[in-house]
C-alpha cells in the first residue's frame, strides 16, 4: 500500500470516526448524569437526518437554515423523550427504565416509518459539501476535512461548557449526587433536560454530515451506528466526554483500515466493533478513561 | 423559626418517626441528640423535603415546609450539611463553594463570603484547586460548611458534622459552628456526640425510637443523669 493511499483511508477513517465521536458523547453524557443508556439516542440522530431531509428537500428552506432548524428540533426531541419515557419513572428500577429506552427507541423507528415512508429517500447533496478536493495525491471530498475540524470544535465548545460554565457545573454536581444538588438549589430537572438537549443536538450535527456523506436515508439508519457508539462510548469508558471521542476514533479509524488492509473481510466490518466491545469487556470494562465505578451505598 | 408538630414518618411499614414536635428559635444553636436509628437524620430529611412525612406540619418563618421544593428551600434560607459531608468529589474545592452560592447572582457579596469560609477554615483555601475527593475527612466536613455557608443561610442544619472525625477537629468544627451561630446564623444540630452537642448548644432534644423523650436547655440535660447514664458515658450510676 503507498503512503498516498494509507492517507486517504486515514483521512476517511477519522471522518468516519468524527461522526462516531459525535453521536457517542450524547451516550456518555446522558450515562454519566443518570446511569441510563439511552437506546432511543440512534433513533434520536435518524430524525435528526429526516428533519434536515424535510427542510431542504420539502420545504425548500436554504440548507443553513434547514440544518440549523434541524439541530434544534433534534434537541427538543431528545428533551420530549426524556420528559415522557425517563422523567415519570426516574425513581424506578433500572430495568424499568431501560425496558423504557428500549420502547422509546422502537416508537421512534416506527413512527418514522410511518410518516416518513419505509422506502429509501436520497439527502440533498450541497455542492459546498460535496465537491472533490486534491491534497497532493489525496483525492476527497470536502466534507471528508469538515467533519473533523467541526468536530473538535464542538467538543471544545462542549468541554468549556462542561468545565467552565455554571450550567456545566451544575451537570457534573447532578451526575454525582442528585440530593446533594438539589439541596444547593440546583433545578435537577433542568440540568437532566438540558443534558438531554446538548446530546441531541451534538448527535444533529453527526446525523446531518452523516446523511451528507451517506445520502441514502432510512427509519431504521440510525440503528447500527447507535449500537456502534454505544460501544464506542464503552470503550473509551462510559460517563467521559474524551473517553467517547477516543472510542469514536478508534472505531472509525479501525474499521476503515480493516477494510483497506483486508478487503476479504469487508463484509465483516460492522462485526469488528462487537469483537472489539467484547475484548474491551472482558479486559478492561472501565473502558480507556473509564474510572471505578463504586455502586453509591 | 423553625417549628415541626406532631410529625410522622413512615419507611414502608415501619414508622421511623413517631410524632415528634420541637421548636427552633431564632438565632439559636438547637440541638437534637439520640443513638443511630432514633429518627434524628429523618427528621433533617422531612424538613428540606428529601422523605415525605405521612402526617404532621413543617412551618418555617410562617412558610409551610411541606409544599415547598427542596431546591427553593436555599433560597429561602435553609441549609443543611448532610450527613457524610457529600461534598462532590470530582469538583475543586472553589467549584464545591461556588455551587453553594448557586442560586445567587450577586457576585460581588459573593466573593466577601468566600473569603469569609476561607478565614473560618484557612486550610480550604491552601486546597482551593484540588479535587474535593482527595481531601481529608476533616476538610471534606469543613468544606461542607463552607459550603452551606456560601448560600448564606438563615438557618444551617446540620447531620453528625463530628462523625468520623478526630477528636482535635470536631473541636475546631464545634467552635466554627458557634462563631457563625455569632454571626446570626440559627444552627440545629444534629449529633450522636451528646456531650459536645450540649455544650455549645442553647437547647437540646433527646431522641429515642422516633419520639422526643426529653427537652430542656444543654445545660440541664448535661446535668440529667438519665442523659448522663445513656449518652454522656457516665458510669457511675451503674
Amino acid at each position: 500500500m503507498t503512503l498516498d493511499l494509507f492517507l486517504q483511508h486515514l483521512t476517511n477513517g477519522i471522518s468516519l470516526g468524527s461522526l462516531y465521536a459525535l453521536i457517542a458523547i450524547g451516550y456518555t453524557m446522558v450515562y454519566g448524569i443518570l446511569r441510563l443508556i439511552n437506546f432511543a439516542h440512534g433513533d434520536i440522530f435518524m430524525m435528526s437526518v429526516y428533519f434536515a431531509f424535510f427542510g431542504v428537500a420539502t420545504f425548500g428552506m436554504p440548507w443553513y437554515a434547514a440544518f440549523l432548524l434541524a439541530i434544534l428540533l433534534t434537541g427538543a426531541l431528545g428533551i420530549l423523550v426524556e420528559r415522557t419515557a425517563y422523567k415519570p419513572i426516574r425513581e424506578a428500577p433500572k430495568i424499568s427504565i431501560l425496558i423504557s429506552a428500549i420502547g422509546a427507541s422502537f416508537l421512534l423507528e416506527n413512527l418514522a416509518t410511518v410518516i416518513f415512508g419505509g422506502r429509501p429517500k436520497t439527502f440533498p447533496q450541497i455542492e459546498l459539501f460535496t465537491k472533490m478536493v486534491d491534497v497532493g495525491a489525496v483525492r476527497i471530498q470536502m466534507l471528508t476535512f469538515m467533519i473533523p475540524v467541526i468536530t473538535v470544535a464542538l467538543l471544545i465548545g462542549l468541554l468549556y461548557l462542561i468545565n467552565h460554565t455554571k450550567s456545566g457545573m451544575a451537570m457534573r454536581a447532578v451526575s454525582k449526587d442528585i440530593e446533594t444538588a438539589r439541596l444547593m438549589g440546583i433545578d435537577v430537572n433542568r440540568t437532566i433536560s438540558f443534558t438531554f438537549g446538548i446530546g441531541s443536538m451534538l448527535a444533529a450535527v453527526g446525523g446531518i454530515m452523516w446523511g451528507l456523506k451517506f445520502p441514502s436515508i432510512l427509519p431504521l439508519m440510525g440503528v447500527i451506528p447507535g449500537l456502534k457508539c454505544f460501544i464506542a462510548a464503552v470503550i473509551g469508558g462510559i460517563g467521559n466526554i474524551k473517553g467517547a471521542v477516543y472510542g469514536g476514533f478508534i472505531l472509525g479509524v479501525g474499521e476503515i483500515m480493516l477494510i483497506a488492509f483486508l478487503p476479504e473481510l469487508t463484509g465483516y466490518r460492522d462485526a469488528f466493533a462487537f469483537i472489539l466491545l467484547i475484548v474491551i469487556l472482558l479486559f478492561r470494562p472501565t473502558g480507556i478513561m473509564g474510572e471505578k465505578i463504586s455502586e453509591k451505598v | 423559626m423553625l417549628k415541626i408538630d406532631n410529625l410522622t414518618v413512615a419507611y414502608g411499614g415501619i414508622e421511623a418517626l413517631k410524632g415528634i414536635s420541637l421548636e427552633v428559635e431564632e438565632g439559636k444553636i438547637v440541638t437534637l441528640v439520640g443513638a443511630n436509628g432514633a429518627g434524628k437524620s429523618t427528621t433533617l430529611r422531612s424538613v428540606v423535603g428529601l422523605t415525605k412525612p405521612k402526617t404532621g406540619t413543617i412551618t418555617y418563618m410562617g412558610m409551610n415546609l411541606l409544599v415547598m421544593k427542596t431546591q427553593e428551600m436555599v433560597r429561602n434560607g435553609i441549609t443543611l450539611v448532610p450527613e457524610g459531608r457529600r461534598v462532590f468529589p470530582n469538583l475543586t474545592v472553589l467549584e464545591n463553594l461556588k455551587i453553594g452560592a448557586f442560586y445567587r447572582n450577586d457576585e460581588k457579596n459573593i466573593k466577601e463570603d468566600m473569603e469569609w469560609v476561607y478565614s473560618l477554615f484557612p486550610r480550604l483555601k491552601e486546597r482551593t484547586w484540588q479535587l474535593s475527593g482527595t481531601l481529608s475527612g476533616g476538610e471534606q466536613q469543613m468544606l461542607a460548611v463552607g459550603r452551606a455557608l456560601m448560600s448564606r443561610p438563615k438557618l444551617m442544619m446540620m447531620d453528625e458534622p463530628s462523625l468520623g472525625l478526630a477528636p482535635l477537629i470536631i473541636k475546631d468544627i464545634f467552635n466554627i459552628i458557634k462563631e457563625v451561630n455569632k454571626q446570626g446564623v440559627t444552627i440545629l444540630l444534629i449529633e450522636q456526640n451528646a456531650n459536645a452537642a450540649l455544650h455549645i448548644a442553647d437547647k437540646g432534644y433527646v431522641m429515642e425510637t422516633g419520639r422526643i423523650t426529653m427537652a430542656g436547655s444543654g445545660k440541664e440535660l448535661l446535668a440529667n443523669p438519665e442523659v448522663k447514664k445513656a449518652y454522656l458515658g457516665d458510669t457511675a450510676h451503674k
